[in-house]
């Protein structure tokens, strides 16, 4: 017996053995193989998202511009689709079977999947989510998840306030806060804020059973996160000025910026054609947006008080002027003369009839081309460098500093750069050293390559109303009533240019303020407000020319700087100009005497003077 | 020699194992607990859901092992046989007596209740087998007591798989090698039966021919390297010969098998396709709920798998997956050990017996605990087929816990009682 007791040890070895094993396998399983948590994850988990009310926008004064509206999306989980009755379910949605089936399709084929929840039907409006609610419970496999549609109570805006899209799969790989079909700003304050008024997404996990049962809230909600409604937002814009002006805007294409000056704060933002922002709202977006899109010659989705630039035209013959004085080659007193264009090249670039020679006010009441067309020479020619280039680059540097040739650093989405053509460019163009004054003469009186938006123009007017300096334009004052926000602090930075002497301002604002006395803006005058102006009528390759009109109000003491173009309407004064007193006088006297006016504006058609696109237009 | 003490039942009773015992069936009652865990009936004690009823059976599992300890230590010896026979008959009978529960025809209905004989047959045939090999003339490796033997063991197995088609139950007294092998049974059929099991998983995996080619090379070999004497290759030749209808044996009897036992295999092997949401389904989830467990557990009553029902069976075959879901790997590693150191120490007190029945006894206890734990845990971390039998002292179930605690507590009572008998 000794002999077989031994094998105690043997079965005793057996038994320890699949001990060990045991216990090494599930060490491996739970502890190295984290496979399987996700599996448990998976199944026994419902993540719902809890989607953050977005943040309200309001005007300067705290009027509502944009709120929300809520809206119901249903939403299918294919795999948990029980004994549907497919007949009653069309019923109650009004639709047809067909519909159902192209739909359920959708449900299940990639990208969706029968074990993912994706929309069946969009939007639904409160009353068809109301009806549906009380039904629902019969539908396995469909509910309803709750989102925020955008509402404008006033349809003004439309390009400055932006619009909303769903998230695609591309964006959802470069930003996995999003999942697809989420909300995100498109444009305008949309965009760039997106991240303040989005808020922050909740998380709920629910706890299923075998059968889809929702048995709770795993860990008693521990790990929910509650959504973060977005901050609601202030905005600069005076909504009864953007109103009017977009109502004076009407039937003409073009732009209206309107700048605080002591600020920076824009005011107005008009784009025209505009389009109601309720229109890319909601189920008929996709069909409007459309609409919008294709309509290729008012390109109403186009914005183009940020996107498009022009030749600024005789309002530019300003930074000629200031440039001019600061590079010591003209005092008030210089005079030029002027044989209905500019002598030395024969009469080009032509002018209109008026005396000769002028003085430095005069000529810029006048707007002279002869005139900056010698400052423009004199500046490229000054003895100071002995280098045409030299003084080129120079008279270049100041420019820029006009925050010009460059994005303005705004918090609009998307702006262009326009454009101060370089040494480099000249070169290509005409070779090196084989270009001179009199070859880009028309530099001077703001044409040739120049090119600059709405924006840019509205703020080299503020420059010469706050006499050398500006704060970044900006469309937002407070972020969630604070206007401390860090968000905003770029905007709280004062900008100076290269030039500094306010002399050399107030010379420039003396012939602005002729300008309105007596010159080219004389039939603008506003009741009981002393204001400064400079005409515009640029030159272009589309067609007759752009009526520019550049303004700031009061003289002293400025609170608004204007830049009005007017795409293919002729002369500054005739319909830049009016418009831009018209909304002067709507900012500060708070109403406007001149119905005349007034009615002539809001009447004039210009639409049909345009023949083709004017701007390169970009991809949405 | 100590005076025979009647003064308590309680006398020398090895205490060690009776607290392994408690634990294990308090443990398992609030495992069962958790996995049919309902919020309307959240009272342990509600004998409406099924850990009440356990509260009853482990109740009267006590009143049972109580009842083990008062008889006479001679009642197993001297009624051994009788015992066996009324066991044997009871499980005859219920086939044609019981009645069908969901298609199993393995039960005895009391109302709520219901008794499966077949889960009392092991003690019966424990008893029975100790009774023979104990008999001082017998001696193992004779041909006629070899049957009697086998005849113990197989007589019961056949009915409960042929009579009342529960392969779990009667697959059980496999188990029984053990003892026989800790008796004298020939090494070379333990050896017989490894290569038999080692060469079935071979064939359904490798393609037959390169087994046999494998065989004959390893024949081959043996040829090259032993001493070639006429034994020797006269026995090489012999294993290779049956190593070869093995193979061969395995595909026929594979055939033969029912799908579900096919798929069984097929899902422990990987062999082929697994459908997870069919033949898959259990294994999978039951390895879902213990991986998600984790070091430390999800916390108690806190599983979803098991709790949410994605786990079949979780109260009763599968209850080894709460433990895993809940307790983590902490908490499956302290079941395991718990287990193990009971069938431990199960093999030490039979190896201190002084009476040959007490010992063949004790070794069946353990054969038995060890297949059921080696089985059920194997199943539900996917290194055994499934085999519905349940978990010793932990699953769900009236007729296995009362069976489980016969045979545990006979034993105990037997070895408070070792240092009595002379040899």
């Amino acid at each position: 017996m000794n002999a077989l007791s031994e094998r105690k040890y043997v079965i005793m070895g057996v038994i320890i053995l699949v001990g060990l094993i045991y216990i090494a396998r599930l060490f491996y399983i739970q502890v190295v193989d984290d496979s399987y948590k996700l599996d448990a994850r998976n199944q026994a988990f419902r993540y719902t998202t809890e989607f953050p009310v977005r943040g309200y926008i309001y005007d300067r004064n705290n009027k509502l511009l944009v709120f929300n509206e809520a809206a119901y999306d249903l939403m299918v989980l294919p795999k948990e689709i029980k004994h549907l009755d497919t007949a009653d379910f069309c019923n109650l949605l009004g639709i047809t079977k067909d519909v159902f089936i192209k739909k359920m399709i959708k449900a299940v084929q990639a990208p969706n999947s029968p074990r993912k929840q994706s929309i069946f039907e969009k939007q639904l409006s409160p009353k068809d989510y109301a009806s549906l609610q009380e039904r629902l419970y019969r539908f396995p496999g469909f509910y309803v998840q709750s989102r925020t549609l955008r509402k404008y109570p006033q349809k003004i805006a439309a390009h400055m306030l932006g619009y909303i899209g769903e998230a695609d799969k591309a964006l959802t790989e470069r930003d996995a806060y999003y999942n697809e079909g989420d909300y995100i700003g498109i444009s305008g304050v949309e965009k760039t804020y997106e991240k303040v008024l989005r808020g922050k997404k909740g998380l709920h996990i629910m706890m299923v059973d075998v059968n889809n049962r929702e048995k709770g809230s795993y860990m008693n909600g521990l790990y929910d996160t509650m959504a973060t409604p977005g901050k609601p937002l202030t905005s600069t814009i005076d909504a009864d000025l953007q109103l009017y002006g977009e109502m004076l805007m009407q039937n003409k294409i073009g732009s209206v910026v309107a700048i605080e000056p002591q600020t920076g704060e824009i005011l107005a933002l008009i784009t025209s054609p505009s389009y109601d922002p309720n229109l890319l709202v909601g189920r008929e977006r996709t069909k409007n947006f459309g609409k919008l899109f294709v309509d290729t010659i008012r390109v109403p989705l186009f914005n183009r008080a940020t996107m498009a630039s022009y030749p600024p035209g005789s309002t530019f013959k300003l930074v000629g002027a200031l440039i001019g004085q600061q590079e010591g080659v003209l005092t008030p007193a210089t005079r030029y003369p002027c044989a209905g264009g500019y002598p030395p090249l024969g009469g080009h670039p032509k002018c209109h009839h008026h005396s000769s020679p002028l003085d430095l006010y005069d000529a810029i009441g006048h707007s002279c081309n002869s005139y900056f067309s010698y400052v423009f020479k004199s500046i490229l020619e000054n003895k100071k460098y002995n280098d045409t280039y030299k003084a080129y680059d120079a008279w270049r540097e100041i420019a820029l500093s006009f925050n010009i040739g460059r994005k303005t650093g705004s918090d609009l989405a998307n702006e262009l750069r326009g454009n101060i053509p370089s040494i480099k460019y000249y070169d290509k163009i005409f070779g090196k050293g084989s270009w001179h004054a009199s070859t880009v003469i028309s530099l001077g009186i703001g044409q040739n390559e120049l090119l600059i938006t709405p924006l840019q123009n509205a703020n080299i007017v503020t420059i010469i109303a706050n006499k050398g300096w500006y704060y970044t334009p900006h469309i937002i004052k407070a972020i969630g009533g604070d206007k401390n926000d860090s968000a905003l602090a770029r905007f709280k930075i004062k900008q100076f240019t290269k030039i500094t002497d306010t002399a050399i301002y107030n010379n420039v604002i003396q012939g602005m303020n002729d300008a309105v006395q007596s010159g080219t803006a004389a039939a603008l005058k506003i009741n009981g407000v002393d204001f400064c102006a400079k005409t515009g009528t640029a030159e272009n390759p589309h067609g007759k020319d752009h009526s520019v009109f550049v303004a700031f109000a009061p003289k002293n003491n400025p609170k608004i700087a204007i830049a009005v173009l007017i795409e293919n309407a002729g002369f500054g004064a005739t319909w830049a100009g009016p418009i831009a007193s018209l909304m002067m006088e709507k900012y500060l006297n708070g109403k406007v005497i001149r119905p005349d006016m007034e009615k002539r504006m809001k009447e004039g058609n210009l639409i049909d003077n345009v023949k083709t696109v004017p701007v390169k237009k970009k991809k949405r | 020699m100590r005076q025979k003490n009647t003064a308590s039942i309680f006398h020398n009773i090895d205490w060690i194992t009776v607290l392994i015992y408690l634990v294990l069936v308090t443990v398992g009652w609030m495992n069962i607990y958790a996995a049919v865990y309902n919020e309307e009936h959240y009272i342990i004690t509600d004998t409406t859901q099924k850990y009440g009823k356990q509260l009853i059976w482990i109740v009267t599992s006590l009143l049972l092992a109580f009842i083990i300890l008062i008889i006479d230590e001679n009642f197993y010896t001297a009624f051994a046989y009788l015992i066996f026979g009324v066991f044997l008959l009871a499980n005859i009978a219920v086939p044609f007596l019981g009645r069908e529960v969901k298609g199993s025809r393995s039960w005895f209905r009391f109302g709520d209740f219901g008794i499966q004989p077949a889960e009392f047959m092991k003690f019966a045939a424990n008893i029975a087998l100790a009774k023979f090999l104990s008999n001082q003339n017998i001696k193992i490796a004779d041909y006629k007591n070899t049957f009697i033997t086998l005849m113990i063991i197989g007589v019961p197995l056949i009915i409960i798989k042929v009579l009342q088609d529960e392969t779990g139950l009667a697959i059980v007294f496999a188990a029984f090698i053990f003892t026989l092998y800790r008796e004298g049974l020939s090494v070379n059929y333990l050896l017989l039966g490894f290569l038999a099991v080692v060469l079935f998983i071979l064939a359904l995996l490798i393609n037959n021919l390169y087994l046999f080619i494998f065989i004959i090379a390893l024949c081959a070999a043996a040829v090259l390297f032993v001493k070639r004497s006429r034994k020797n290759l006269f026995v090489i030749a012999a294993v290779g010969l049956i190593a070869c209808s093995m193979v061969k044996g395995t595909s026929t009897v594979y055939e033969h098998m029912e799908p579900h036992q096919k798929v069984r295999i097929d899902v422990l092997l990987g062999r082929g396709t697994v459908d997870l949401k069919k033949e898959g389904y259990n294994v999978n989830q039951a390895k879902i709920a213990i991986g998600s467990g984790g070091f430390w557990g999800k916390g108690y009553l806190q599983g979803t798998q098991t709790k949410y029902d994605f786990v079949p069976e979780q109260d009763t075959d599968f209850i080894f997956c709460t433990v895993g879901e809940e307790w983590g790997f902490v908490g499956s590693a302290f079941v395991i050990i718990l287990e193990i150191s009971l069938i431990l120490r199960v093999i030490f007190m039979s190896e201190r017996q002084r009476s040959p029945f007490s010992r063949i006894y004790g070794y069946g206890v353990a054969s038995v605990l060890f297949f059921h734990l080696t089985v059920n845990i194997g199943m539900t971390i996917g290194l055994a087929p499934v085999i519905g039998i349940p978990l010793p002292f932990f699953s769900y179930g009236g007729s296995s816990l009362w069976s489980f605690t016969i045979l545990l507590f006979i034993f105990i009572k037997l070895d408070s009682h070792r240092l009595q008998i002379l040899r």
